[in-house]
This record gives C-alpha cells, structure tokens and sequence, in this order.
C-alpha cells in the first residue's frame, strides 16, 4: 500500500516500486482505485479498463501489470464471482443501486476496493500464485485510516451477513505479515504533518508500516559550516570576491551580496527541511530517500527511480 | 495578456465573494487567508472560510477548536475600518444542521442516528465540497441579513479534482433524489410498478448480499430523508446561481508545475463554460533569484572552473547553488509563459516563491504584497 499527501509523488513512488519488485520471472500488479488514471498518464498509455494488462516490464526482467479499479465494476464482479448473479447484477446497477450504494456508503465502496485486491492477491494460476506482488496506489493520507479500516466502517452498517465477513477477511490480511503501508512525503510541513498523523493512526488499527519515502530530496551543495553562516548572511564577502574573480567575473559587491542573500534563502529551506526529517526520524521507521529529478517525471525516470528504490 | 490586480478587485465594493480553486498543494489557503487579510485591513469587513488549513497558519488566524463559527481574527489592524473574521468548515456539524434546519426535531433525530446518515455526512467523497458551498450560502446570507460582512473569501477543498466543489451538490442533490431511493420509498407505487419486477429481484438481492438490517436501514434513511430532497435541490441550484453573479470572483490559484497548470487550465475553461467569473489566476511560487544576469550555465561552468583549479570550494558551491536556482527560474518561466499564450484573455499575476513557510499574520501580509506588487 502506498499513501502520501496529495502532490507528494505517491502514485509514482508506488509505480516505481512495482517495477523495483519485479525481478527476472516476477510478476507484479499494480492497482490504482481512485478513478484518476494517473497511472496510464505516469506510463503514457491510454486509459486503463477494468482489465489487469502488461503495462511495463521492469529493470530486472519482470512483468508489472496495471488495473484501474471500478468499484462498480466491482461489485457486479463480486457479485457475479460469489453469488453467480450475472442477470440480477445488471437489474441492481440498471435501479442505480449500485451507484446508490458504493457512492453513499464509503464503507462499501471500499470494501469492494480493497475486496479486488484482497482477490488479486489470493489468486491461483497454473499452480502458483498469479502474482508475487500486488503494489496498491491508495488514496491519499487524509483517507487511508477510514479506507484500509474496512472492518469499522463496514461494522457500523452491516453488523452480520456476507458483507461483513467479507470484510472481515480483507481486513485479516491487510493487518497480516504480508502487508506493509509505506507512506511518501516531501520535507514540506503539510506533508510532514500528515505522515506523522497516518503513521499514528495506522498503528492504532495494527497496520504494518513499511517505509516512508521522503521524495523530491535535493542535496545541497553548501556543507554545514557555510550553510550555518549564510543563514545568518554572513558568508565571508572577501572569499567569494577572490573566488569569483579567479573564476573570471568582476565580482561587484553587489553580485556578491545578490549571491548572499540566495544562500541564505537556500540556507533557510534546508533549516526547515532538517527540521522535517527530524521529525520523520522520530518515528523510528525505515526511511527511504528518492533525488528529485530535476527534468520532471517521465518513463525513463521512472526507471531510474525504480532502479534507486532496489538499491 | 494582462496583470491580475488584485487590490483593485478588493478595494471594489463590488466584490463580495472570491472563491480561491485549484490543485491541492498550489497555497489555495494561504491565497484566500492572505487576502481576506488584506481586504480586512484595507477597510473590507471580511470572512475568510478555510476548508482544511494548515495547523500553523490555523493558529495563526486564531482557529484554535473547530466550532464552525467565524471568528474575530484579533491581530488584523482595524485602523482603516475593516475588520476579518476567520473560520474553519465542520462538514459534519454543518451536514447536522441543515438537517435541524429542514426537518421536523423527531424526524431530524431520526436521520442523525442512521448509520446511512452517519457514513455520509462524515466521509462521503463529495460532502466536504457540498458543505462548503452551503457553509458559504449560509454566510452570505447572513451578511445581507446583519451586515456583518461586505466580502467573503472562500477557500475549496483539496479534492483529487479541483473541479469537485463545482460537481459535488449536484452529485448529492440527484443521488438523494434519484431513481433509487424513489424506489426504495414507494416500491409498488405509481407508474413505478412496472418496474416492480426489477426492483423485487434487486431487493432480494441486497438482502442476500448485505442482509436485512443494511437494507432497513436503507429504506429508514430514504424514507426520512424523503422531506428534505425538495430543499436539498434548491439549496444546491441557490449555491450554483450565487457563484455565477457578478459580484462572484474566483481566483484560481495554480504552481508553474505542468500538473497543476493543466488542472487550472482545466478549471478556467470549466469556469467559462459555467458562465461563472473568473477574475484571474495566481501563478505562485514562482522561482525568482537575487542574481537574474547570471544564467546557469555561465554559473556552472564557472563552478567547475573554479574546482578543477582547486579554488574556493565555498564559492563554487555557491555558484552550484545558483545554477540550480536559474534551471528552476527558467523553468518556471517557460511554463508560466506557456499558460499565458495558451490563455491571452486571462488575468495573471506571479508569485515569488518564500523560502520558508506562511505561519502567522506578518507571513500573510508579506504574502498580501506579493500578490499585488
């Protein structure tokens, strides 16, 4: 499961940790249930369909498949899957039961959500499981405790029947060994914060937390002892004249106060962004750091990011 | 293409609500609190409606508990006659009132306590958005009502689409309406009886795959909630002809990232399509350096010069550091070019980007200026 605030790169992240998984002979699915295609447009693929399709082949040979999952789509799935109601099925979505159902009650929607995954994941094929690993694009930060609680928020509708005991095994396995919720951030406050407030509420619902992948990390080309100075301004004016003289410029005081003054803005970013990971730190798990890329996200970087995330 | 001047929308009488949109993580909030802020002390009486801020600029403006009431902010400087008041949306508290509002006390206590009520009023996907736009119906008419406001300043919520506030009420307003739930409330009446066939088959179905009690529970929310669809329609048709007057302006708020300029892209077209006025967009966080002459190449190669002589390591770091700040700033002034040409008609003003974050009224003014520089 990868979660992380809006902006932070999660859908990325979780694509390339598919492709980081897939090792020669592996197959990996990766599932996104949100509606956006943001994985056909991270893939630069047209539209995916409720249809589990080979989306890439990864750096060390595997196949990663992708899945947009509908929770319509779903349900009449399940239905037909567990119920053998293929014809009943049309005449409830034909009512608008089932978008009456999966849009008022979240809960549902979920359940059906996390029931395809749960599906996937269990899968047979030829004697073995279908795949070695099933990569999951969940929603963001603000909803992944009420989305992963399928139990709770199925419990207060449905107290007994299928449903409900439906629910009951997904949520078996998403709090089982086989399970890891890794959540992406950024070293913004927003996005800190509210990797701190996910973390806290997934280990209140016995959720497993993988990693947080601090992405988008720049390294500063300043060490401590300049950056400690020009975040007060005072990096030394005779140094940098000298320096970029020998580097050929004139090197007016005012280039070297302009050059100043950016240092410090640079300087004081870090600050904050110390300040961040330092917080991070302090929950004591895992962290993975992914190097922003400086051109955007493309397929070919997403490769790249890929092959840093095995490492 | 023309500046966005925002002091002149402000400063117009005119103006009675801005509504600020765009992509999560574009500084929506901060916009909104910014100019709420500048409005007030400008001589604006002004609420600014924040949907999900951030803890730090939440304080800031004195949103300490969640009590869906605007508030005095006490810091904003009165001297002009003006004066800011600051909230934070409660979208179940404010889902419960309406429902106080519009139903008899029994069948009101009714609906509260449906499990049904309970999964929609607190984590439907589009309540936040429709609880918004009636917060904002509220205010509004509360400010003709008493005066107590002559600008409301709203803020959306960071949805996964901006164009969610726009989309939820009507989505809500015909889901609770809709064929369905008619079904579920009068299932052998009327013209509905042909229908009875399908809608016998699908009950039995529910009833195996969810059980009784869902299903109860369903047709007990449906049936209580049957008295307010009327009010439910017309409140979301009264929000959507507010947006659309001309004493309305959005702002839609983009970063120079091709992601979030293609959802403003987006949402100005949206906007015109919907007849709803849009005053401009705010391009924020645009990269600006203190050493515009110096391209990055000039400063790379100089950087490199000076390593392989083995001089001043500080200095070629420092002139790293401005290669890097010029690739952003070209960058971003390739893409917020871009945008312009694609949109000649549309109002836009930059922002330069703040090294640090926005946490209290003294980073809201500084914000205030840059936005009307």
């Amino acid at each position: 499961m990868v979660t992380g605030k809006g902006g932070t790169g999660k859908t990325t992240v979780a694509a390339a940790m598919a492709l980081a998984l897939a090792d020669q002979g592996k197959r990996i699915l990766l599932v996104e249930v949100e509606g956006r295609q943001g994985l056909a447009q991270l893939f630069d693929v047209p539209p995916l369909p409720y249809v589990e399709r080979r989306i890439a082949v990864g750096p060390a040979g595997g196949e990663v498949f992708a899945l947009a999952v509908d929770a319509e789509a779903a349900l009449l799935e399940y239905l037909d899957m567990y119920y053998h109601l293929g014809r009943a099925g049309k005449a409830l979505d034909k009512v608008g039961a089932v978008d009456f159902v999966t849009t008022i009650a979240p809960g549902l929607r979920d359940v059906l959500l996390t029931g395809k995954v749960y599906e996937a994941t269990r899968r047979k094929s030829h004697g073995r499981l279908a795949y070695d690993a099933v990569v999951l694009d969940a929603p963001p930060t603000g909803r992944i405790g009420p989305f992963l609680n399928v139990n709770q928020e199925v419990a207060g509708l449905a107290k007994v029947g299928p449903i409900r005991n439906q629910a009951d095994a997904i949520m078996g396995m998403l709090r089982s060994d086989v399970t890891r919720v890794h959540l992406v951030t950024l070293l913004e406050e927003m996005p800190v914060q509210e990797t701190l407030d996910a973390v806290e509420q997934l280990e209140q619902l016995d959720l497993r937390i993988g990693s947080i992948v601090v992405n988008m990390v720049r390294n500063s080309p300043l060490d401590d002892d300049a950056l400690a100075l020009a975040v007060k301004e005072k990096l030394p004016a005779v140094e940098l004249t000298r320096g970029l003289r020998a580097a050929g410029f004139t090197a007016t005081k005012n280039m070297v106060a302009a050059l100043t003054k950016e240092a410090r803005d640079h300087a004081v970013r870090v600050g904050l962004e110390r300040e961040n990971r330092d917080r991070i730190d302090a929950l004591g798990k895992k962290v993975t750091e992914v190097a922003l890329l400086p051109d955007g996200i493309d397929h070919g970087a997403l490769f790249d990011l890929a092959e840093e995330l095995r490492s | 293409m023309s500046t966005l001047d925002l002091d002149a929308l402000i400063d117009d009488p005119g103006t009675r609500i801005i509504v600020t949109c765009g992509s999560g993580g574009v500084g929506k909030t901060t916009t909104a609190a910014a100019l709420g802020l500048r409005a007030a002390e400008r001589g604006r009486k002004v609420v600014v409606l924040t949907i999900d801020p951030a803890r730090r600029l939440a304080q800031s403006l004195g949103l300490t508990e969640l009590d869906n009431t605007p508030r005095a902010v006490a810091d904003a400087d009165p001297a002009n006659g003006g004066r800011l008041d600051a909230m934070m949306l409660d979208m179940k508290r404010t889902f419960d009132e309406v429902v106080l509002a519009h139903a008899t006390p029994e069948k009101a206590e009714q609906i509260l306590a449906n499990p049904f009520y309970v999964a929609l009023s607190s984590s439907f996907a589009g309540t936040q958005e429709y609880m918004a736009m009636e917060k904002l119906g509220q205010l509004h008419k509360q400010a003709e009502r008493t005066g107590d406001w002559d600008l409301i300043v709203v803020d959306t919520p960071p949805s996964r689409s901006a164009l969610d506030f726009l989309d939820a009420p009507e989505r809500l307003a015909s889901l609770l309406e809709g064929r369905f739930l008619r079904l579920l409330l009068a299932p052998a009446r009327g013209p509905l009886r042909l229908m009875s066939a399908g809608v016998n088959l699908a009950m039995s179905v529910m009833n195996k795959v969810l059980g009784a009690q869902v299903l109860t529970d369903v047709q007990t929310f449906a049936a209580a909630f049957d008295t307010l669809f009327g009010g439910f329609r017309e409140r979301a048709d009264q929000t959507v002809a507010l947006l659309r007057e001309p004493h309305t302006a959005f702002l839609v708020v983009a970063s120079p990232q091709n992601d979030a300029l293609r959802e403003a892209s987006y949402f100005t077209e949206r906007l015109r399509e919907e007849q709803m006025p849009l005053a401009g967009v705010v391009l924020n966080r645009v990269t600006t350096t203190h050493v515009p002459d110096l391209s990055a190449e000039q400063s790379m190669a100089a950087a490199e010069k000076l390593e392989t002589a083995g001089k001043s390591e500080l200095t070629a770091a420092v002139l790293r550091l401005h290669a890097d700040k010029m690739q952003q700033v070209v960058s971003d002034r390739k893409r917020a070019d871009r945008f312009r040409r694609g949109h000649r008609a549309i109002a836009t003003v930059d922002v330069p980007a703040l090294p640090d974050d926005v946490h209290d009224l003294t980073g809201l003014r500084t914000i205030g200026d840059l936005l009307t520089a």
